[in-house]
């Protein structure tokens, strides 16, 4: 297997020089020796230039054909670019073999084929429902179910998953990732160990644990408050509906993570130093923060139900407040809710490990990304001579984007979906 | 002139909220940040220092009087020293003011260097990505954008310092930043924190203008225009962006807010001196009087700029300008 993929890069690789080599003779030294953004304006000159002589080669050629003569020179531009784009991209993986680039461009097609194989299989197993769900699905949007299954299993199976634990202190510190002891690496730990002799891997996946742990809880906390609140203004109405309104428009005005970090200040000094108490309090403020959005949309889709003919036949029937809300509201509310859910899950994901990352966060006894990328990030200065030291704090943080953009790309999906919107 | 006062309103009901906050913490919080160590003339004297022997009504409203004069109060570092070594000696005193200043300018710079960049950029590109709807190009910058937002700004933050500062050395990644500095080299040291903020706010706006322009483009004065023969971009720029402009102005103040708040963050990462820093820094040392000035400030920047985006979105319609 390797071998064959090492045949076709080495023969892609000769490829890709022999082009950049030659057009290597074309680019005159004047233009390497100017400053940054003066390269820039040339190229972008130079990528229109190209366009329009693109386009014109196109109508000669092509003896007029429409398709060529109404070109807008944007479009004309836009496929300039690509090719440039494809060729930077070639550039920078085959002959300036950036590292990190490698990584990502590699990382981003073994996604892409994971997602496009994972669409593949829902689309043959499964009952008639999911096969005709996954049949109208963009590759994003199964990218994205893809990837929140494999966070939902690693945070439930982490204790079984992990190799060490995640406060367990090894003897060996600083080991580089990788596991090459040519490089500073040991088999033993893959992602290598921090700067006091703990498990990076480990680490990463009892962070999956935490972090998207108690960003879950919080996102059902901050749901079931403001859920059951936008609900009950809505479907009550009067000076409750009034009442409410008033004090989530006040607690609005301040920004969201202006709010958490002053609440935090005050939890901080109530916990007196029992960092699992912090951890709690995090939870609630972010929770209580975070439901005067919940409440804002559900009182909203509420009040657009709770007029309609259904509702007032179920009050005319003599139907309790509970049966109004769970039974006839509920399920009618359920798309706008789920979407919310998705995007919402996002926001206090983020602002928790923003909080982490500023170290008034989850707290030390738990392994979590935002704390690690703060610690791990003076790493990052390495990145010239050493690469695969610089790339730990990355790993934490880019854990932390992968979950977001697989949620908001399903959500994107789902909204699309639920809206019909086809243009 | 309703819209103004309800907005003076809300900061009032903010500065009571921020204020009770800060007086939610347990007994009295001399005691909390001098621990249980104190000795009683240590606690007397920050008491004395800070007004706290007199009932929250009243110490509220001498806050307030306070805030309206630009008097901000002493921090609490300062205060502690002052205690510790004696009577009030005066002279040396940093108030809070004075410490914010400086930084709360710092901030409005990178703010306003990171909103020259974003708010054309994202105009441009949702321009583009209207004009070129459902293409490769759409495409694309969707999916791009909708990672720039979902990823936390000190991914991308540190993502931009290796490429852009580590491995390709263009812009320099810390930014110290200090008054006397020429323009060109502060806007140089400016440069990484503004193109993480930018990267952060573009995609939002640009997709809000993308969708409003969208929504327009089955009116049917967009369908004469079509009709008349008019390229494309002259449709899109001419007659459909003007009546796009009241949503458009309206996220991108909302971003600018943003931006405000999302300082915090990216200054941290770029040890970059302005307020956000310092209000982290506060909140670890638990300096209650400059979270509470801080907190202030960017609550009274985020109500500002909520009602401008208000206002503007009024001035910008014509119907609702000149109510019936």
């Amino acid at each position: 297997m390797s071998t064959v993929f090492g045949a076709i890069n080495a023969a892609l690789d000769a490829v890709v020089t022999a082009i950049f080599s030659g057009l290597g003779l074309l680019v005159p030294a004047v233009y390497a020796a100017q400053p940054f953004w003066i390269r820039a304006l040339i190229a972008l000159a130079a990528i229109g230039v190209a366009g329009w002589m693109f386009r014109k080669i196109g109508q000669v050629l092509s003896k007029n054909r429409p398709y060529f003569r109404d070109m807008t020179f944007g479009v004309a531009y836009g496929f300039a670019f690509a090719v440039w784009a494809l060729g930077a991209t070639a550039h920078l993986f085959f002959i300036v073999e950036n590292p990190f680039f490698r990584w990502a461009i590699q990382l981003l097609i073994v996604f892409a084929i994971a997602a496009f194989l994972f669409r593949l299989l829902g689309r043959g197993v499964g009952t008639t429902g999911s096969r005709k769900l996954f049949r109208g699905m963009p590759l994003t949007a199964a990218f994205g179910i893809l990837i929140i299954l494999i966070y939902a299993f690693v945070a439930i199976f982490a204790a079984a998953i992990a190799p060490y634990g995640q406060e367990q202190v090894l003897a060996n510190a600083n080991i580089v990732p990788g596991g090459n002891p040519a490089t500073g690496g040991d088999p033993a730990y893959p992602l290598g160990t921090d700067q006091i002799g703990r498990d990076i891997l480990s680490r990463l996946i009892f962070g999956a644990q935490n972090t998207v742990g108690i960003a879950f809880v919080t996102t059902c906390l901050a749901f079931f408050l403001g859920g059951s609140l936008g609900f009950l203004a809505a479907t009550l109405g009067g000076w409750l509906d009034q009442l409410l309104s008033r004090i989530v428009d006040a607690l609005m005005a301040i920004p969201a993570l202006i709010f958490a970090l002053l609440l935090m200040t005050i939890a901080t000094a109530y916990a007196q130093g029992e960092r699992t108490q912090v951890t709690l309090y995090m939870i609630l403020i972010i929770a209580v923060i975070d439901s005067t959005r919940v409440f804002r949309l559900s009182r909203a889709v509420g009040q657009s139900i709770v007029v309609m003919d259904y509702i007032e036949a179920a009050r005319l029937r003599g139907e309790g407040l509970g049966y109004l809300v769970f039974r006839e509201m509920l399920p009618n509310a359920y798309a706008p809710l789920l979407a919310e859910f998705g995007l919402r899950f996002c926001f206090v994901f983020l602002t928790i490990a923003s909080l982490s990352f500023l170290g008034v966060g989850i707290q030390p006894p738990f392994a979590d990304w935002g704390t690690m990328v703060r610690d791990l990030s003076q790493f990052i200065n390495f990145a010239a001579f050493a690469p695969n030291v610089a790339v730990t704090p990355l790993l934490a943080a880019g854990a932390i984007a992968l979950l977001t953009v697989a949620v908001n790309f399903v959500v994107d999906w789902m909204l699309h979906r639920s809206s019909g919107l086809k243009e | 002139m309703q819209r103004l006062l309800l907005g003076l309103v809300t900061l009032v009901v903010v500065s009571i909220i921020i204020f009770t906050a800060v007086n939610l913490l347990p007994g009295d919080f001399a005691q909390a940040i001098l621990g249980q160590g104190a000795t009683e003339e240590a606690i007397a004297g920050i008491r004395e220092q800070l007004g706290l022997n007199q009932s929250p009504v009243t110490r509220y409203f001498q806050w307030l009087s306070g805030v309206l004069q630009g008097d901000l109060g002493v921090p609490l570092s300062q205060a502690m020293m002052q205690s510790f070594s004696g009577a009030s000696t005066g002279g040396n005193v940093i108030t809070v003011a004075e410490q914010i200043g400086p930084r709360l300018s710092n901030t409005l710079f990178l703010a306003g260097v990171s909103a020259a960049i974003a708010v054309p950029l994202s105009i441009t590109l949702g321009v583009l990505t209207a004009l070129y709807r459902n293409t490769a190009f759409d495409k694309a910058m969707n999916i791009s954008t909708l990672s720039a937002i979902s990823s936390p700004e000190f991914f991308l933050a540190y993502i931009l310092i290796l490429f852009l500062a580590v491995l390709n050395p263009i812009f320099p990644s810390l930014s110290n930043i200090f008054p006397g500095m020429e323009f060109s080299e502060r806007l140089n040291k400016t440069m990484l924190p503004a193109l993480t903020l930018t990267l952060a706010v573009t995609a939002q706006m640009m997709r809000m203008t993308r969708a409003a322009l969208i929504n327009l483009l089955a009116a049917p004065y967009i369908e004469m225009a079509r009709l008349k023969g008019l390229s494309p971009m002259r449709v899109i720029v001419k007659h459909a962006l003007p009546n796009a402009m009241a949503p458009i102005i309206t996220v991108v103040a909302l971003n600018l807010a943003y931006l405000v708040t999302g300082v915090v963050v990216v200054e941290v990462v770029f040890v970059y001196p302005g307020i956000g820093q310092l209000f982290v820094d506060s909140v670890k040392t638990r300096d209650i009087p400059v979270v509470q000035a801080c907190c202030l400030i960017f609550a009274a920047v985020y109500i500002l700029l909520n009602l401008t985006a208000d206002i503007l979105s009024i001035l910008s319609n014509p119907r609702l300008r000149h109510p019936k």
